[in-house]
Parts: structure tokens; C-alpha cells; sequence
């Protein structure tokens, strides 16, 4: 099957986890360490969660989404216009979702058929992206939304954030294409080995236009849910995410050079990020530190997780 | 193609002899309701006054905006109107445009170097005095009090927080239980004030650095379930002031951005046109909105 290798790889990030839980639980026992507050974590990590496992599809082709970001605020503007223009609640998330899509398979045919590299073709996206979305908003924020978008974001299902539900979806979803799919192997085999892949047949395009219209659907989804919880679609939503989508995959063990990566460990590196700042913030650290803090853990993680490939392999 | 050539021709004719002024119009970002509406005052008056104004939007890039002036300065422009993405940053290019001649006018924020013809802002410390003031009016002087700051670094956040804090220390029983940025962003300061509310299960009340962490901070309390909470932001946002209106935001200390950037662009046009300006900086009113006054700041139409 397609699991990553080295077992260090994998239970270090958990231990990561544990161990970042850990501390906080100590530093703030009455009110980090509690059933509410993992509630409120699991929310916060949502959208992050949403863009990483798209983020992740592709990753595991050695190439890499930076439009990520732009098109979550780009949809929750189209989803929450459509919305307040047509007074249809599915028209709108179709239309932000249809946006969504559409732009991830211009990532993918500029990636796969123009062969520019995924890095310049999706920074050139995310520029445009943006552009579009200040044009499409003029710079305003698209708000007074009907209680029923504010639901996707803000509402619960027995008793559980309608927002996580959607998350744990995604991350079922994702761990069953890429874990018992003849199509989840390909994602995997065009990242660890191009060649061979195109040996055995495997229609390379096809795989990279859609890992790259995955990750645009999942950036929808996000981008709907961070309006939603806003009650707000901000013209400038949606900025600056990719970074913490690529921060979760890595985290969680995901190789850049493509082949190899393992979904539960996206899921436990978009935690770490929501654990740190959420205890951070709990435990009132300056705000300074905490941009250090973060940096320096996700270098830690990393270095810890090639390094000891690096002796489980030898 | 003749014909083409002719009106070509006559209609070069036609725009070097109207010599309309060119200002160039630098704003810092344009991702915000406030320098929205700025700029909107800005192109309001230059119609006005007939004057082609270049509108060109840093999108808060200091490198972004240095090469901007210096293209407006190439250009040969008549004034350049900046609000400056960072007061210190901008210097260079102020001192550019004052060694080719082209006066300069800052806007919403200062530059600490070069000649500037005309500075217009809000006083930012006065902000920040403001919406401690009716923080510790509205919490009779005690209370436990959030504090959410804006971009680090910037000159706005550093004015205000210098502001709120030096209203604050006056009152002993007035304690800041979180002080976190929010970077001036809905989002963020929803995430962060989610995690505040966690830490702290007695908060009386939060002082936002501006209206877009305000909302957030409401958007955070409203799904935390909590209540009684006074929120204070500033800008005066359509958004903000329609949360004034329905009781979630407390105080909002409205700024005027139209009339602003108006003004700075009817300042150019003088100064463009020979005439000294006195004085050369101009402070602008703010404006709490609360309440009790806030049907009037809406018929103000601001």
C-alpha cells in the first residue's frame, strides 16, 4: 500500500502533539486542559484542515499549491455576493464551490500542459486570484448574510460544530482516495517516481490536473466556512493561509519532493498549529513571541522528522 | 487611417492645452472600507476641481510603495498625496520627490523625514485615548479588560496602544487581563479572542484597535454564548456603525476618511497652484459614535 515509510516519521509527530498538549495542560490546567476548549481547537483548526488536505493531494505529486489562500477568499466573496444577490443559499455555495473547481483545473492544465513549475504557476494564480477578488468586491466587505450561510460556520449538529463535521468529512474522504484507491496510488506514484509512473501506464496529466482541482475544492469548502464563521466575506480573506496549509502538511510528514505522505499526519500538523496558537494565546505570550514560537517548532518538526528518516534508514 | 491620425492628433492637441493638473495618489491599501472610502473622497474632489488624479494602491508594501512615488516622480507628476504604508520606510521617496520639486502631501499617517507641504491624519493617540476613556466610563473605572492591537509595528497601532495605556494606568482597578494582536484582521481577532475567552471566564470588556477586530471579537463572544461584554472599536465602518445600532459594539470612534483624503486633494491643488499652506499639518476630528448618536453620524452621510 501506499503508507510512508520510516515509523519514526509518523509517531514523531504525534509525540510532537502530545508533547505541545502536554505543556499547555500543565501551564493552563483549568481552562486549556478541557472537553470545551478541544471543541474550540477543532473549530479554529477547521479551514487550515480543509486547505491542508487539499494542499496535501498536491504535495504527494511533488508539486505544491500556493493559490490555496487566494481562492478561499475569492469563493466565500463569490458564495456570500451570490447569496445576498440571488437570495439562494445553494446557488451561492454552487457557484462558490463551481469557482473553486474551476480554479484549481487552471492550476492543474497550466501545471500539467504548459509544464510551467508548480511554485511560479500557482504564485501567478494567487496573484490573479486576489486581484479578482478585490475587483469582484471593490475592496468592500460582502456582509448582512442570511442566517442559513451562517450556519455552515457557526452552527451545530448535534451538538457538534457543523464546521468539524465538515472537516472530519473531508479527512474520511481524503484518507480513503489517497489510503484504497487505485486513483490515491497514482497521487503517490507520479510524486515518488514520474518515469516509472509513466511506464506503467498511468495518465500523469490526468492526475495532476485533478489533485490540483481537489485542492481548489477543498479551498472552496474552506473559504466558505471562514465567511460563514465571519458572518463576513472580507476582500482580503483567505491571505497569507497557503502558509499554514503547506506548515500542517509538512508537519505532518508529508515529503515536498512528492511519494510519500501519510493524511492522519496532515490532520495532527494542522492540530499542532491550532494547539500552538490557542495556548498561546491562553497563556497571554506576547504576540512577538508567538510568530518565534511557531517558526521555530514547525524547524523543529521538520528536522526531526528527515533526521530521523534519515537514521531509520541507514 | 487618415481620418484616425487627424482626431489622434487633434485630441493631443486638445489635452496638452486643457494642462489639467496630474496628482498622483498614493493610498497604502485598498483592502479596507475605510481607505475605500478614502480614496472615494480623494476622486470625488479631484472630479470636482478637474484634476487627473493617478490613484495607485501599495497593497501595504513599503517596496510596492517606494517604487510607486518613484514612478509618479518619473512621470513628472505636479504633487504626489501619500499615505504612507510605513512612516519611517517612505522617507526615501518624500526626499525624491522633494529634490525633483514635486510637493508632497501625507495623508492618515506621517513620514518622520523629508519636507511634507501638508500633513492631514487623525491623531491615532487620541484614538486610542478615546476608547479607553469610554471603556473605563462604561465600566464605572473597574473591570477586566481585553486589548487587541493592530499590525505590529505599525504607526497606527503604536499611537493607539500608547494612547488606551496611558488612559488605563489611571485607573487602578482597571485591569488588562490579554493583550494580543489582531493585525487589524476579522478573522484573526475572532480566532484570538475565542482563545482569550477560554482563558478568562470574567472579561468586562475589549478595546479593539479598530472596527474589523471589533467585529471579530463580537463574532468570537457570540459563538462562545457569552454576553455583557462592552466592545469599543474606531474607523466607523458601515459594519461597525450598524453594530453600534444594534447594541453589539458599544463605542465606535469614527474617523472621516472621505473628507480627509477631499481635503488633502484641495490641499495639493493650492499648493500646485503657489499658494502656502498654513499651518502645514491639520489634525482631524474624531468622532464616537455610540448609541445615543449614532441615527445622526448615519444622516451625516459619512
Amino acid at each position: 500500500m501506499t503508507l510512508s515509510n520510516g515509523f519514526v516519521r509518523k509517531y514523531g509527530v504525534i509525540f510532537g502533539l502530545a508533547g505541545i498538549i502536554t505543556f499547555f495542560a500543565i501551564e493552563s490546567p483549568n481552562y486549556f486542559f478541557t472537553a470545551s476548549n478541544f471543541i474550540l481547537i477543532s473549530k479554529q483548526s477547521s479551514i487550515n484542515i480543509l486547505l491542508a488536505l487539499g494542499e496535501m493531494f498536491v504535495i504527494l505529486t511533488a508539486g505544491i499549491d500556493l493559490s490555496v489562500g487566494a481562492i478561499a477568499g475569492l469563493v466565500g466573496a463569490v458564495a456570500a455576493g451570490t447569496i445576498v444577490a440571488t437570495g439562494n443559499l445553494f446557488l451561492g455555495l454552487a457557484a462558490g464551490i463551481g469557482i473553486g473547481i474551476a480554479f484549481g483545473l487552471i492550476n492543474g492544465v497550466i501545471v500539467a500542459f504548459a509544464k510551467v513549475p508548480a511554485f511560479i504557476a500557482t504564485l501567478a494564480t494567487m496573484s490573479a486570484i486576489t486581484g479578482i477578488t478585490l475587483i469582484y468586491t471593490q475592496g468592500e466587505p460582502i456582509w448582512n448574510l442570511p442566517s442559513s450561510f451562517d450556519f455552515i460556520g457557526q452552527g451545530n449538529l448535534a451538538d457538534i460544530p457543523f464546521s468539524i463535521i465538515l472537516m472530519a468529512l473531508a479527512f474520511v474522504c481524503a484518507w480513503i482516495i489517497l489510503d484504497r484507491t487505485k486513483y490515491g496510488r497514482h497521487v503517490y506514484a507520479v510524486g515518488g517516481n514520474i518515469k516509472a509512473s509513466r511506464a506503467a501506464g498511468i495518465k500523469i496529466s490526468g492526475v495532476l490536473v485533478s489533485v490540483y482541482a481537489i485542492s481548489g475544492l477543498l479551498s472552496a469548502i474552506g473559504g466558505i466556512v471562514l465567511a460563514s464563521r465571519l458572518g463576513t466575506a472580507e476582500p482580503t480573506a483567505g491571505s497569507g493561509y497557503e502558509l499554514d496549509a503547506i506548515a500542517a502538511v509538512v508537519l505532518g510528514g508529508t515529503s515536498l519532493f512528492g511519494g510519500e505522505g501519510w493524511v492522519v499526519g496532515t490532520i495532527i500538523g494542522g492540530y499542532i498549529i491550532a494547539v500552538l496558537n490557542n495556548g498561546m494565546t491562553i497563556m497571554n505570550i506576547s504576540s512577538y513571541y508567538q510568530e518565534v514560537v511557531k517558526g521555530l517548532v514547525i524547524l523543529l518538526a521538520v528536522m526531526l522528522t528527515s533526521f530521523g528518516k534519515k537514521y531509520w534508514n541507514e | 487611417m487618415k481620418s484616425i491620425i487627424l482626431v489622434a492628433v487633434m485630441l493631443i492637441g486638445i489635452a496638452a492645452l486643457s494642462m489639467a493638473m496630474t496628482i498622483g495618489f498614493c493610498v497604502s491599501t485598498l483592502n479596507n472600507p475605510y481607505f475605500v472610502s478614502f480614496t472615494n473622497g480623494a476622486k470625488a474632489e479631484a472630479q470636482l476641481l478637474g484634476i487627473n488624479l493617478i490613484v495607485m494602491n501599495a497593497n501595504n508594501s513599503n517596496s510596492t510603495q517606494l517604487n510607486q512615488v518613484e514612478d509618479l516622480i518619473q512621470r513628472k507628476v505636479d504633487a504626489i498625496i501619500l499615505n504612507p504604508t510605513d512612516s519611517d520606510a517612505l522617507v526615501p521617496a518624500v526626499i525624491a520627490a522633494n529634490k525633483a520639486g514635486i510637493p508632497v502631501i501625507t495623508l492618515d499617517r506621517s513620514v518622520n523625514g523629508g519636507t511634507v507641504a501638508m500633513y492631514i491624519a487623525s491623531d491615532n493617540v487620541e484614538y486610542g485615548k478615546l476608547e479607553a476613556q469610554y471603556a473605563a466610563k462604561l465600566l464605572n473605572g473597574s473591570g477586566n479588560v481585553v486589548l487587541l492591537t493592530g499590525i505590529p509595528g505599525a504607526s497606527a497601532t503604536r499611537d493607539r496602544t500608547k494612547g488606551i495605556m496611558e488612559v488605563l494606568s489611571q485607573y487602578p482597578n482597571i485591569k488588562v487581563v490579554a493583550n494580543q494582536t489582531a493585525k487589524f484582521d476579522m478573522a484573526t481577532a475572532m480566532s484570538v479572542m475565542e482563545s482569550i475567552l477560554v482563558a478568562h471566564p470574567d472579561i468586562n470588556a475589549v478595546i479593539a484597535e479598530n472596527d474589523e477586530m471589533a467585529l471579530g471579537a463580537i463574532q468570537a463572544i457570540k459563538a462562545a454564548g457569552r454576553s455583557g461584554i462592552i466592545v469599543i472599536g474606531g474607523d466607523g465602518i458601515p459594519q461597525g456603525i450598524q453594530a453600534v445600532k444594534n447594541g453589539t459594539e458599544a463605542v465606535d470612534i469614527a474617523q472621516q476618511p472621505y473628507k480627509m483624503a477631499a481635503l488633502g486633494v484641495s490641499a495639493a491643488f493650492f499648493v500646485v497652484n503657489g499658494i502656502n499652506l498654513s499651518p502645514t499639518s491639520l489634525s482631524m476630528p474624531l468622532f464616537p459614535v455610540t448609541k445615543d448618536n449614532v441615527d445622526q453620524w448615519i444622516a451625516s452621510g459619512d
